[in-house]
């Protein structure tokens, strides 16, 4: 069997066998890594001697493997997340020489775990996006169909993992990032409740929607790779003092047999074909093993999108003004007074769709529209988490399509913006409502492209969420990627 | 009546007051002046991608003791709010403070005048904020230190209650001595840990609305706080008088050339888009932190000048003067420790060292004189050591050479003769030697005391105990009657 073949359960079982060592491992994924990405580009940046050196020190601690829950384990980081020593360039041309001075917590975590790090992810630059075309690096390519994006803004995240080049990645979800391009590239991707991974070290696009979770092949492996990541940290005093369980040992008993799983009809107006078709089935399939479906509504999350389309930019226009050429990253080169230094060096090196998201909330903050824009949006995420929480006292997750379509085809959305929005109508609220959301393949379409099953749990309650997709894994069977060599 | 007398002038101030604490508002770098520049900074305080702040509590704990002491309402929910502006000593692009909902507010202060009189000051609110580095401006470049950036501040508004130079001077020295008391701030204002910026506008006397206000910025001494206030209330009048309009701007002061000149106009003014920082938690105060804050707080002017009259029996004034300033208070309290008199050292501290340190144009904290020096000096006049008259010879050596009045003393041999035994002799010798100032004396010439007294001061340099020496005088005398 094929050394890629292998889960990450799969592989840590072998390490303890000891008939694989992490150097084989991580060479083996470097050299599928070097063979794919020139057609994916999902990958901005690798260092292969850093990451053997790396494998090496791990070859020779084996006997500590038992405490080592990602002994061995390659991943890719998505290039807002820093990584002390690799670059982090969010996407943008801004940071395109911007050196890492230290690790993010979540980093960290997986790496004192014995995580490898083999790669930065390429992204939607600053993770604004719903199909990664908007990076300073190029377009990403589903592995499933190169002629089709991969979903954003995690969209190189997704392809690495769906590609395997990697046995899970790291990625952002701000409205969608993680779960959309999770869905379209048919992976298993976590965005966690807010508050549960600590955002110190991971860019900020909007800091009271921004989450950081896995990306991987199986329920099972994002959540080892969540339970070693989350809980409290002393440097983002946004994170929960709640206590992580181990996920993975959950899972062990986990069923669908009795959970209330509840359906929101009113959000689900509009999507048809393919989607639907393959989302009834997958209730019809939780019936079969023994959940129970309620009816739900959730009013509210019509006005998710115009919501999120303030809140978002606002705080984006706020936590994108530290690129100003000055301290570090790109400065233009044009002679010139201060003014025209920020001027030419953030419109020069800062592409359209940030321009236009920084632009919205510049406005939307201004003195005169604070009221009517971030005030307002803010009262109408409450009543988003209202709906959530009245939703929740009828059933303890909900399911619902990640995406409305899947893959779309390259330049097909570029140039409707509110077309490109709508990719993520049923993923927004989620992070509005700061609760947690998982995305696990359900199907394929016609074409043969994967479709993403979304489930939604409560409040720092992943492990009734992370059970009952693992227990639908279960119940839906084999899945399996795209076949290498066909990209 | 001149044209000023028409006026009335309205100023509010603000003040910016870094806080002691060991380390910066958001992130564990050291908060120290004079260091070398960019060498306390990390990825926080630098604004690195993905780096995040986290409140210092004991910048809280200090913070909520400035408020007390300014008699502020501390709220018990407070709001972190980001000012985004770009400056290049900004590194985030934005700088956190408080906005809609600051930790405290609705505070005074009384404020004494030369006059004497006591007008009582609004405190509109104090605040949290972080520092911005600092820039400096060498050739065609400048140079950024962000040492200072992130250092922690509470910014103190006054309402618009001030009238007058004076008035916003006593206002600021009451704000920085007060500061110094609770030990929250060093008020050292050409280091720039307290910093002031003024509100002023005239309009005529009797009218309801104010005229439209000028902002002065970075002015660093209180000094030139009060030139510059005379200075900008004379160009308001003047424009008024001209029939032009003040528009609303903001001003810097010269010191080199004594005027304010225009920094902007309000048209050009910033809109800073204020909002909560959604990487900050709500601060919470609540009672039992609170409670704690209370009780640890050193003990204020207010308290110390009512003990000073209650367990020293100084006058309202005396005490007043003596809890000026803490440096001041703590200097006298432990003249009145070595001296073991409340009252006498009062008079030393207030007429014999303020008096020459004014003079000097000197501070408590640069008296070359030690509490403990002038303690024991007073306390060698309370116990006759010494005469007073002495004691002030010893004193201006004391201040000029800065040695200690034992030394002093001793080297110049001024110790009082007190005692008996010494001074019958000489008291003798003096009567037996002018035979016809006795006849006179017993005659009823009383006034000849002081001859007798004299003469004995004479041979013994002075050093003879007055009282003491009275007494023998009138004795030995009365022994020649017989």
């Amino acid at each position: 069997m094929s050394l890629q073949k292998l889960t990450i359960s799969e592989l840590l079982d072998a390490y303890s066998r000891r008939t694989l060592k992490p150097s084989e491992v991580v060479q083996s994924y470097l050299n599928v890594l070097a063979k794919s990405n020139p057609t994916l580009n999902a990958v901005l940046q690798v260092d292969t001697q850093r990451s053997l050196a790396r494998a090496k020190q791990l070859d020779s601690r084996e006997s500590e493997i038992a405490k080592l829950p990602l002994y061995g384990v390659p991943i890719v980081i998505k290039d807002n997340i820093l990584v002390e020593g690799w670059q982090a360039t969010a996407g943008s041309k801004i940071l395109e020489n911007y050196r890492s001075p230290y690790t993010a917590t979540c980093v960290e975590r997986l790496e004192n775990a014995g995580a490898v790090v083999i790669g930065k992810a390429n992204c939607d630059e600053f993770a604004m996006g719903s199909s990664n075309e908007h990076s300073a690096y190029g377009a990403v390519k589903n592995p499933w169909d190169i002629s089709r994006v991969p979903g954003g803004s995690s969209g190189g995240s997704a392809a690495a993992v769906a590609a395997q080049m990697c046995l899970a990645s790291l990625g952002s979800d701000t409205g969608g990032s993680i779960r959309q391009p999770a869905s379209l590239c048919g992976v298993v991707g976590l965005k966690p409740t807010y508050g549960r991974v600590s955002r110190y070290g991971v860019i900020a696009y909007a800091s009271s929607l921004d989450q950081v979770g896995p990306l991987a092949r199986n329920v099972w492996d994002a959540s080892r790779v969540f339970e070693v990541m989350a809980g409290c940290d002393g440097h983002d005093s946004t994170t929960s003092a709640q206590t992580v369980p181990r996920y993975t040992e959950l899972l062990k008993t986990a069923s669908m047999k009795n959970v209330v799983v509840g359906v929101a009809r009113d959000w689900l107006e509009g999507v048809e074909g393919e989607v639907k078709k393959t989302f009834d089935e997958s209730l019809e399939l939780m019936v079969s093993a023994g959940a129970k479906l309620v009816d739900v509504t959730l009013p509210s999350s019509k006005h998710a999108l115009a919501t999120y389309y303030i809140i978002a930019p606002c705080e984006a226009s706020s936590n994108l003004a530290r690129f100003d050429g000055i301290h570090y990253g790109f400065r233009s080169q044009q002679k010139s007074s201060l003014n025209d230094l920020y001027c030419l060096s953030r419109g020069e090196a800062i592409g359209a769709e940030v321009k236009l998201r920084i632009m919205l909330g510049t406005y939307a903050l201004s003195s005169g529209y604070y009221d009517a824009y971030y005030l307002k949006a803010n009262r109408v995420r409450s009543l988003i988490q209202k709906d959530f929480e009245k939703a929740f006292t009828q059933c303890s997750v909900m399911a619902i399509p990640t995406s409305p379509t899947t893959a779309f085809v390259m330049g097909e959305k570029s140039d409707d913006p509110i077309q490109m929005y709508l990719s993520d109508i049923f993923t927004l609220p989620i992070n509005l409502a700061g609760i947690p959301g998982i995305s696990v393949p359900c199907g394929k379409d016609k074409a043969g492209l994967p479709i993403g099953l979304q489930f939604i749990g409560k409040h720092f309650d992943e492990a009734t969420l992370l059970n009952t997709a693992h227990s639908y894994e279960k119940v839906r069977g084999q899945w399996d990627l795209p076949q290498l060599g066909v990209v | 009546m001149s044209v000023q007398d028409k006026y009335e002038t309205v100023i509010g101030l603000e003040v910016h007051a870094q806080l002691l604490t060991e380390t910066k508002m958001f992130c564990s770098c050291r908060n120290h002046f004079g260091s070398e520049p960019n060498t306390l900074i990390c990825p926080v305080c630098t604004g690195q991608p993905g780096s995040l702040p986290v409140v210092n509590r004991r910048a809280i704990e200090l913070g909520v003791r400035a408020a007390l002491a300014l008699n502020c309402q501390i709220n018990e929910r407070s709001v972190f709010a980001r000012k985004n502006y770009f400056y290049p000593d900004l590194p985030k692009g934005y700088q956190i403070s408080q906005y809609e909902a600051p930790f405290s507010q609705h505070g005074h202060l009384f404020v004494t005048l030369k006059s004497g009189d006591v007008r009582k000051i609004g405190v509109t609110r104090a605040h949290f904020e972080e520092d911005a580095g600092k820039s400096s401006h060498v050739g065609t470049g400048s140079l950024v230190n962000l040492n200072r950036a992130g250092v922690p501040l509470v910014e103190i508004v006054s309402e618009p209650d001030m009238r007058n130079s004076h008035e916003a001077g006593q206002y600021l020295r009451t704000v920085r001595s007060l500061l110094r008391y609770a030990e929250v701030c060093d008020g050292n204002m050409e280091e720039g840990s307290f910093r002031c910026d003024a509100n002023i506008s005239v309009r005529l006397k009797g009218a309801k609305e104010f005229g439209t206000k000028v902002e002065l910025k970075n002015i660093n001494s209180f000094r030139y706080v009060e030139r510059a206030i005379d200075f900008e209330i004379e160009r308001q009048i003047q424009l008024i008088e001209k029939g032009e309009k003040i528009t609303q701007q903001t001003r810097s002061w010269d010191p080199a050339k004594n005027v304010t000149e225009l920094m902007r106009e309000k048209e050009n003014a910033h809109d800073y888009r204020y909002f909560p920082d959604p990487d900050l938690a709500v601060l919470v105060i609540d009672e039992p932190w609170r409670k704690s804050i209370e009780s640890s707080m050193p003990e204020l002017p207010r308290a110390i000048r009512e003990r000073f009259k209650e367990t020293f029996g100084l006058s309202d004034y005396d005490a007043g003067v003596l809890t000026a300033e803490k440096e001041l208070a703590k200097f006298y309290e432990s003249v009145v420790k070595g001296s073991a008199n409340a009252k006498m050292s009062a008079n030393w501290v207030m007429n014999e060292l303020l008096g020459k340190l004014n003079a000097n144009g000197q501070s408590i904290e640069q008296s070359p004189i030690s509490a403990d020096d002038l303690g024991a000096l007073v306390a060698k006049v309370v116990s006759n050591e010494i005469s007073g008259k002495m004691a002030k010879m010893v004193f201006e050596e004391m201040f000029d050479s800065g040695k200690s009045a034992a030394s002093i003393i001793q080297q110049k041999g001024l110790s009082q003769i007190s005692d008996t035994d010494s001074l019958e002799p000489i008291v003798k010798a003096v009567v037996q030697k002018n035979p016809t100032q006795v006849a006179d004396y017993l005659g009823g010439k009383d006034k000849l005391l002081g001859f007798f007294v004299g003469q004995v001061m004479k041979e013994t340099k002075g050093q003879a105990n007055p009282a003491t020496l009275n007494e023998i005088v009138k004795k030995v005398l009365e022994g020649e009657r017989k």
